[in-house]
């Protein structure tokens, strides 16, 4: 089959699919279900999209679409600074690295085998949906309070995150008691110094690899 | 909704990472792949943090996963640099010695 016309049918069956996400969502929960509906087809549909698109900057931009859905899952989830950590580390900067290693590399527009991508979604495909289906047979998860309304809670997480990080022990609150984690904060700051000079310092070209004309200029 | 449809998008979410890393030769996907698995994860700790009775745990547990892919993404990229001043190809196949 021709390029554009599989192009064509993947988008038009993925549009379909998100119209019937939006449709069971609002009839199984009302505009929370929409709600949730669309941010999990902006997840899903961006990592389809991601894992169908031939170029690699344009599944890079579709990476866009599934860290900004789950982002939205965040905040449905009440937890509102995961969710702005998200955007500003994951669109801002993750994928903002990866368009350099795409942009930095060569393209190959000829690596994507159709038949290997069949052979991966139904090999993937199958242990997942028996996974899931053994889960939802054997699994009983202790669930505290009601599903989600769709109302986030005014109070939201950012200011009890920020506290937390900073206290060395268990504290009071009002609305219980809390548990510090600043031995955490401290360790994630080490572990991101180290992570970056190494970085630097690998990504760094040696002057054994410099062409002449850049040595001597 | 409740904690199931959050799972089960999760889990959705990670079969997809690992077919991004299965069927593509490249290693930018296998990076791109490695995120979405990374981000299922994420969905799940915040969805059982908020369906279970953790206090902030699974939230923290989140943030210094979203901290490690933000460190393991700037690694991974001055490695596919290196990669490809080394072997002039990114394709993870060709990729097959240590030394220079």
């Amino acid at each position: 089959m021709k390029e554009p016309a599989l192009q064509r049918i993947f988008y038009g069956a993925l549009a379909l699919l998100g119209l019937c996400a939006l449709g069971v969502g609002l009839a199984k929960a009302g505009w929370s279900g929409v709600a949730f509906a669309l941010f999990a087809f902006m997840t899903l549909g961006g990592a389809v999209m991601c894992i169908w698109e031939r170029s690699v900057v344009r599944s890079a931009f579709a990476l866009m679409a599934t860290f900004t859905g789950v982002a939205g899952l965040f905040v449905l989830l009440e937890a509102d600074f995961l969710a702005m950590a998200q955007i500003l580390i994951y669109v801002g900067g993750i994928l903002a690295l990866l368009l350099f290693a795409v942009m930095l590399t060569p393209p190959d527009l000829n690596e994507r085998k159709l038949s290997r991508l069949a052979a991966g979604a139904l090999f993937v495909g199958a242990g997942a949906l028996y996974l899931g289906l053994k889960i939802t047979d054997t699994a009983h998860w202790f669930v505290r309070g009601a599903p989600l309304d769709g109302n986030v809670a005014a109070s939201g997480s950012a200011e009890r995150i920020g506290v937390g990080f900073l206290a060395a022990g268990p504290y009071q609150t009002s609305a219980g008691t809390e548990l510090g984690y600043v031995v955490a904060f401290e360790l994630a700051a080490i572990v991101l110094t180290v992570a970056l000079v190494a970085a630097v310092y690998i990504a760094r070209r040696k002057p054994s690899d410099l062409q002449p004309e850049e040595k001597a200029g | 909704m409740g904690l199931g449809a959050y799972v089960a998008v999760s889990g959705a979410l990670f079969a997809l990472g690992l077919i991004a890393i299965l069927v593509r030769r490249n290693v930018i996907y296998i990076l791109m792949g490695i995120e979405m698995i990374l981000n299922a994860a994420n969905i799940n700790f915040v969805a059982f943090n908020r369906f279970g009775s953790m206090k902030l745990d699974g939230q923290m547990f989140a943030i210094f996963t979203i901290i490690l892919a933000a460190a393991e993404a700037a690694v991974a990229l001055a490695i596919v640099l290196n990669v490809f001043y080394l072997f002039d190809s990114i394709k993870p196949s060709e990729a097959d010695l240590l030394r220079e």
